[in-house]
């Protein structure tokens, strides 16, 4: 586990600043572009808005718009992967994952090839576009496929250091990013370390685990529990795949209650992970706050998170049903 | 066959007035697509007001005429004419967009409004048209399933699966219009990803299809009739259209497959739809 790394002020009466996780992951291309001469860039005409695009600019030979056609550039990323590329292909994590399931199962995990796939504007915070594009399966079918890497940053300063560690990791990494801009949780400082979770704040009463947009109301959460004589522990499990499942274990044994929270199904995302690293070491009542099984609709990012209990406050009335349980 | 001057200028009035509502409804959303449905704007007024028996009477009859919108972003449109058809209230429209919206960013199948599927993921339309247009043939219906598709969407594999299995079937109750604007969303299609001849294309593939000016109402017409006639072969309508044909500064620009216009583009939009005066104003409050 990350020993609780300073974080940036979030909420101590200063605005936080935003930022989104796809601009992050244009930038670590660009250095990636710089320092690596077998990164390949694909995208599926989806390149202003996952941030590939100033990686074609800058290497034009490098970077393949393989248009509307998801799949094929799955399929050639793998083949490009074959030859000893380190092949980053992108597009909305709907397409990436859902049109190209089987590519990426039979074509890259198969036979253990370096494809990155960095997929942007997962989740609830897609907004306005609704349910056709709010991908909220993603983590489950990218974890259950044997030897998928799966890592969920939870701010722009994380995404930039995952995205470099994906290139690093051999294998295939499925990368989750966001549209909107998210609070900025850690200092500059801040160390991502694969298969890691961090500790972002101590306490024995309760273990709020966060994948992604939800850390930052997680540790929202936490102020407004504390200010109730309620003390959580929040951890950032960045890594999904494979789980830091000695953290899991810590946090049961140490608080007695778990709540997970995610932009994502409850049904195979963040929450069913946790519960089978749960169950497996120290059993102690959990609740899980994500989706319960239904798809998204329009609306703004906020509006949704709000909606759908994602925000802190929904987290904090999750939080006190949890402490009854765990107090029952 | 040329329509008569009142049967065009209804198809018209019906086209600008889908051009005026999407400018709206993405203005208002500040968020949305406007350059496709604006450019699609003739093909679509001419297909429901002359040929799609969708009406409120007979919207809830099982052998009524089917419509899947593959290039489901460009939904603004297909809301405006179904709210000129009378299956959405006109005040409804400027909900597009928000939270608790029955009209969706992506078009969410809703019988009580006729939108028959829900789409917005591209290259999966044109399968779900062909089902229909088998279930319609199996149950003996004479009704005709219409879907649109795009040049961008063409560039999905499963597109040409079902181009492949629609021609195999005889689906001539089919007929796909294809908005070919030329463009996606990262440019214009011959420095992106080239999809070349696609009337050549569906034809390889067994297809009736023909090349189309998809601003010119009398051909669109007229190449809606000789799709039903045809009786053997599905039809694929390319329709060369301009992505934001109508409003000068949107039109065969990228940059407006889904940027919304500020008040001050809307105004200028609208103006040039020929909106002005009180009308002007009372739509820009
Ligand atoms: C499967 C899938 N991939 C990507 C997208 C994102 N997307 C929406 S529209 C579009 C471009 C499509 O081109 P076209 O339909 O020709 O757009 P237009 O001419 O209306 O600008 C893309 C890539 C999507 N909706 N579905
Ligand atoms: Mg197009």
């Amino acid at each position: 586990m990350i020993a609780t790394p300073e974080l940036a002020p979030l909420f101590d009466g200063v605005e936080a600043r935003k930022a989104a996780t796809r601009n992050a992951y244009g930038e670590a291309l660009l250095e990636l572009g710089a320092s690596n001469p077998d990164v390949v860039v694909l995208d599926a005409d989806l390149s202003g808005s996952t941030k590939t695009k100033a990686f074609g600019k800058a290497h034009p030979d490098r970077f393949f718009n393989m248009g509307v056609a998801e799949a094929n550039m799955i399929g050639v990323a793998a083949g490009l992967a074959s030859q000893g590329k380190v092949a980053f292909a992108s597009s909305f994590a709907m397409f990436a994952t859902g049109k190209a399931f089987e590519q990426i199962r039979q074509s890259v995990c198969v036979p253990e090839l370096n494809v990155k796939i960095c997929a942007t504007h997962a989740g609830l915070t897609v907004g306005e576009d609704g349910k056709s594009h709010q991908m909220l399966e993603d983590v489950t079918i990218m974890r259950v496929i044997p030897g998928m890497q799966v890592i969920v940053p939870a701010d722009a300063v994380e995404a930039r250091q995952a995205v470099l560690a994906a290139a690093e990791i051999p294998g295939p990494v499925y990368v989750r990013l966001s549209r909107a801009s998210t609070p900025i949780v850690f200092s500059e400082d801040y160390r991502f370390e694969f298969g890691k979770a961090a500790m972002l704040r101590e306490g024995g009463d309760l273990a709020i685990v966060a994948m992604g947009v939800t850390v930052a109301a997680a540790i929202e959460a936490a102020d407004i529990l504390s200010g109730m004589g309620i003390e959580a522990r929040v951890l950032n499990m960045s890594t999904i795949s494979p789980l830091d499942r000695d953290s899991i274990a810590s946090a049961a044994r140490d608080c007695g209650a778990i709540l997970t929270a995610e932009e994502h199904q409850e049904n195979g995302g963040l929450g069913e992970a946790v519960a089978q690293a749960v169950v497996g070491t120290h059993p102690v009542p959990m609740e899980m706050c994500g989706m319960s099984g239904s798809f998204g609709q329009s609306g703004t990012g906020d509006e949704l998170l709000a909606h759908y209990g994602l925000d802190a406050a929904g987290l904090v009335a999750r939080a006190q049903q949890l402490l009854n349980r765990k107090q029952a | 066959m040329t329509l008569s001057q009142q049967d065009r200028a209804a198809v018209e009035t019906a086209a600008r007035q889908i051009r005026i509502d999407t400018v709206r409804m993405v203005h208002a959303a500040a968020c949305g697509h406007p350059g496709g449905p604006i450019g699609m704007a003739d093909f679509m007024a001419t297909l429901f007001t002359r040929h799609m028996n969708l009406t409120p009477e007979t919207l809830n009859q099982p052998d009524r005429d089917r419509f899947v919108l593959g290039n489901g972003h460009t939904c603004a449109g297909y809301y405006s004419i179904l709210s000129q058809k009378g299956l959405i209230p006109r005040d409804e429209l400027l909900t597009f967009r928000k939270m608790g919206s029955r009209l969706q960013g992506h078009p969410h199948r809703t019988p009580d409004m006729g939108i028959d599927f829900s789409t917005g993921s591209l290259g999966n339309s044109l399968s779900v048209a062909l089902g229909m247009a088998l279930a319609a043939k199996s149950n003996g219906w004479d009704s005709r399933i219409y879907s649109a598709s795009s040049d961008g969407e063409s560039q999905e594999g499963q597109i040409w699966e079902a181009a492949t299995a629609a021609a195999h079937y005889g689906a001539s109750n089919l007929t796909v219009l294809v908005d070919f604007n030329n463009v996606q969303i990262d440019g214009y299609m011959r420095d992106v990803m080239d999809v070349r001849d696609l009337r050549a294309k569906y034809e390889a593939f067994g297809w009736h299809a023909l090349d189309v000016d998809g601003h010119d109402i009398d051909a669109i017409d007229a190449a809606l009739v000789a799709a039903r006639e045809e009786t053997e072969r599905p039809t694929a309508l390319i329709c060369h259209t301009l992505i934001g044909k109508g409003v000068s500064f949107m039109e065969n620009q990228p940059g407006w497959h889904g940027v919304a216009p500020g008040d001050e583009d809307a105004r200028r939009a609208l103006v040039e739809l020929g909106i002005e005066g009180a009308e002007l104003e009372a739509m820009m409050a």
